[in-house]
């Protein structure tokens, strides 16, 4: 009934969907998998109508339909039940399920409070609540939040004449085991008035709960297993399925590390609510890589390493003893730089200029008595220009309007230029072109060659076996194994995904 | 491939062509408001009609830089009135208990209403950043506590100020102006100075365009905070002081309309709201641009109430020309 044909979607630099086509029936549940990037969530926001596509169709009864707002989508019948907890917080649960259709309780331009309560309480017993709908949603725990979005999403029922279709996406990431069993019996349950779509890292439980499953990758849609058929191994391996190319990695670049000196130590380190019991250490000159799912704790690792997060258990140690204070200034001032993901917000200072940028960690070096040495900051600036080879007019040129490539290289000459050997990479390559990737990537291996630890957050898992003389793989917030992967032994994607999922 | 090229090259030079318009934009209207009123009324371009903008811009313009350097930060600082009433009288006196003439020991007035100014402002920047108190809020709080405190010194009474050295400010002239406006000149210099050439001036800029990345570079962002509203204070006093030796009266009313002048001013010239754009000079053509259009109306004869809605299009008009508003989806 619901159907894409052919569906294309680009964004600038980036071919996110490739005619994709998919189909869901009445009274069924679809998983959709793939690795981080894929293209899953594109095409979930396609569906709900987020994005418009670029080319292909979408049909609902054999008919063309083309979604401006996700509001559109509803009123066809198709509602998301977000991953992240949608829910305004300090409105009521009626109030939330309600939210943009309080019209149909209004009598005389004031809002029928019994009438929208008895209705949000027949909302809440269709996913077996029984909760007073004028509580405030702030006192709900995670799994009934979870609950709530999906008793919201079930009014379209009686506001659609056709069919349903309920996108969940990781609706199980914040649930307990029978918190997960519960949400499965009632989607089970509710396949009498609804499809379903479920996406989910966790593949078991996709296995569990579908009947089909569209495995993609890189933007186009790999695989159809539909359930009984379905083997872990087939879809893992669909997932990734792709040669690494040594050379790409600058393989050949990777030279031992030096185990005698440690430059950061965890001893069975925990932070409260995103990883526990993480032991590892980083040597000069190693590439130690952090590889799980979105959630599995990647980043708070890093952020533990910069001080940003308090470690509740074990100890860290930077440069052989561990922070007074956690904060980014002391670890900035232990050598440590963070070249964080979101570039455009932590990366660099927009409106400030490459030399200004530059020194932005280190001003103290070029001034004195709090009068900056202009002269020195920019011969500074122009030295990193030549050397990492950073397209600009001039040191005066606004980072904000540099090339996302030529601003990585900005903010890599920050932490270099400061003298900082250990570098946290979050996603160092995501966004950029080939090129600009193959330099980030040169980068790495000369940091290397100069004695500095780096630890990376890779964009993919090829690039993670690529580059890294260490891979720990963790799932949620645990400690799965450790990889070596000195060159020509590095482990497979396969290896890796074994224990990702 | 082509059309996309020329496409993205087009939205290059729009984008430029907006920047300029923005960068350039408050000046513009200044030299158009001076063509304005000097075609009504020719005497508008004479050096006496020049000075007494300059006389009655300058103490404001000294608020105006100090509350630039908190909007460049991104965050706004409205503790000026209570903070100019304050320095005026706490300098008018001293000035008058060390002696009432500048040629005695009661210069050192000068220095102490500026450290009054500096602490008023280091006490409102511990107040908005170690209580966590938003800084509109912590300084508006913070200025009626000068202005009651001020009430308390005088008791209501105006304190005159009659030493004609002093008053020198106002009454010397060289080239046709008085001295206050060098003394403002100087310090517009000063302020310049801070923005360009010290570390604090680049911490305002970083603060203010990524708070987040200047703690990721390892800043001390609420010290950079308390320093800003430090300064600002200074620069609050020093409006004091020109604005005594302007009227050589310092009483409670002397820090009114300060709020609303130097916001105005900051914005008309193009400093942006949310932090990170703008600077002194940008203050300075906002200050002259609020003075011209009031001198102007006098001058060609429109009351005074015309002046107030005049500013508040202006002000709107400022915010929605540097406002790129695609790139922010909700206003508080």
């Amino acid at each position: 009934m619901y159907q894409l044909n052919q569906v294309d979607k680009r964004f600038p630099g980036v071919h996110a969907l490739k005619a994709v086509d998919f189909t869901i029936g009445r009274g069924e549940i679809v998983g959709l998998v793939g690795e981080n990037g894929a293209g899953k969530s594109t095409l979930m926001k396609v569906i709900y109508g987020a994005y418009q596509p670029d080319g292909g169709t979408v049909t609902i009864d054999g008919k063309t339909v083309r979604f401006q707002n996700p509001r559109q989508a509803m009123e066809h019948g198709i509602g998301m039940v977000f991953q992240e907890q949608s829910l305004i917080t300090n409105l009521t649960v009626m109030e939330n399920i309600f939210l943009g259709f309080e019209q149909q309780f209004v009598r005389w331009g004031v809002i029928d409070w019994k009438a929208m309560a008895e209705a949000a309480r027949h909302q809440l017993r269709k996913v077996k609540m029984d909760i007073d709908p004028s509580m405030t949603t702030s006192k709900l725990s995670f799994a009934q939040r979870q609950l709530v979005e999906l008793a919201k999403v079930l009014t379209l029922e009686e506001r659609i004449d056709g069919d349903l279709v309920i996108l969940l996406d990781e609706p199980t990431s914040v649930l307990a085991k029978e918190e997960v069993e519960l949400l499965f019996g009632l989607v089970r349950e509710l396949t009498s008035r609804a499809s379903f779509i479920f996406v989910s890292h966790r593949l078991d439980e996709v296995l569990e709960l579908s009947d089909r499953i569209y495995v993609m990758k890189d933007g186009a849609v790999v695989d159809v297993v539909a359930q009984g058929t379905a083997e872990v191994d087939r879809i893992q391996h669909k997932m990734v399925g792709r040669d690494v190319d040594k050379e790409y990695y600058r393989e050949q670049k990777q030279k031992p590390y030096d185990p005698s000196q440690t430059l950061v130590s965890f001893d069975g380190v925990g932070v409260a609510g995103k990883f526990s019991e993480i032991s590892f250490d980083l040597h000069p000159g190693e590439v130690l890589c952090l590889v799980g799912t979105e959630g599995s704790g990647r980043e708070a690792i890093l952020r533990t390493i910069f001080g940003l997060e308090q470690p509740s258990t074990g100890t860290v140690l930077v440069k052989g003893a561990p922070y007074a204070r956690a904060n980014a200034q002391q670890a900035v001032a232990r050598g440590v730089g963070y070249v964080p993901r979101e570039r455009k917000v932590e990366g660099i200072v927009n409106g400030m200029n490459v030399y200004e940028n530059m020194t932005l960690s280190q001003m103290r070096r070029y001034a004195s008595g709090g009068v900056l040495r202009i002269g020195e900051e920019k011969a500074l600036a122009q030295h990193w220009i030549d050397r990492l080879g950073i397209k600009t007019p001039d040191v005066y040129k606004d980072c904000g309007g540099l090339s996302g490539g030529n601003q990585q290289k900005v903010v890599l000459a920050k932490w270099r230029s400061g003298g900082s050997d250990i570098i946290l990479l979050d996603h160092p390559t995501r966004g950029l072109d080939i090129g600009a990737k193959e330099d980030v990537y040169d980068m790495v291996r000369e940091m290397s060659d100069a004695g500095a630890g780096i630890v990376l957050v890779a964009d993919t898992l090829e690039e993670a076996i690529g580059l890294s003389h260490t891979i720990l793989v963790l799932k949620d917030g645990i400690f799965q194994k450790r990889f070596d992967g000195s060159p020509g032994d590095k482990p497979t994607l396969y290896d890796l995904v074994h224990h990702m999922i | 491939m082509a059309i996309t090229e020329t496409s993205g090259k087009t939205r290059v030079s729009a984008a430029l062509g907006r920047e300029a318009l923005v960068k350039w934009a408050p000046l513009l209207v200044l030299l158009v408001l001076c063509a304005f009123f000097a075609l009504m009324e020719p005497r508008f371009l004479s050096t006496r009609n020049f000075a007494r903008i300059l006389i009655a811009a300058s103490p404001a313009l000294m608020v105006a830089i100090g509350v630039t350097f908190i909007i460049l930060m991104g965050s706004i600082d409205l503790s000026m009135e209570g903070t100019v009433s304050v320095c005026a009288v706490t300098f008018a006196f001293c000035f008058l208990w060390l002696g009432g003439t500048l040629a005695s020991w009661a210069w050192l007035a000068i220095p102490l209403a500026m450290l009054v100014g500096a602490a008023l402002g280091f006490i409102n920047g511990l107040v908005h950043v170690k209580l966590k108190i938003p800084s509109f809020m912590a300084s508006l709080a913070m200025g009626f506590v000068g202005t009651g405190l001020a009430m308390v010194m005088t008791g209501g009474d105006r304190i005159r100020i009659e030493d004609e050295l002093y008053r020198g400010l106002l009454t010397e002239r060289a080239l046709g102006f008085p001295l206050m406006v060098y003394v403002a000149g100087l310090f517009l210099l000063v302020a310049w100075f801070i923005q360009t050439r010290t570390t604090l001036g680049r911490n305002f800029y970083a603060v203010g365009g990524g708070e987040d990345l200047a703690t990721a570079s390892g800043l001390n962002v609420n010290r950079v905070r308390i320093m800003g509203f430090t300064l600002a204070g200074v620069f609050f006093s020093v409006g004091a002081l020109l604005a005594v030796g302007r009227i050589g009266i310092a009483e409670t009313a002397t820090g009114n309309n300060f709020m609303f002048l130097s916001i105005t001013a900051v914005v008309v010239g193009g400093t942006a709201l949310w932090g990170g754009i703008g600077g002194v000079w940008n203050t300075l053509v906002g200050v002259l641009i609020v003075f011209v259009i009031g001198n102007g109306m006098v001058v060609i004869g429109l009351p005074g109430y015309v002046q107030d809605a005049v500013l508040g299009i202006l002000v709107i008009l400022a915010v929605i020309l540097s406002t790129d508003r695609r790139s922010i989806s909700f206003v508080k």
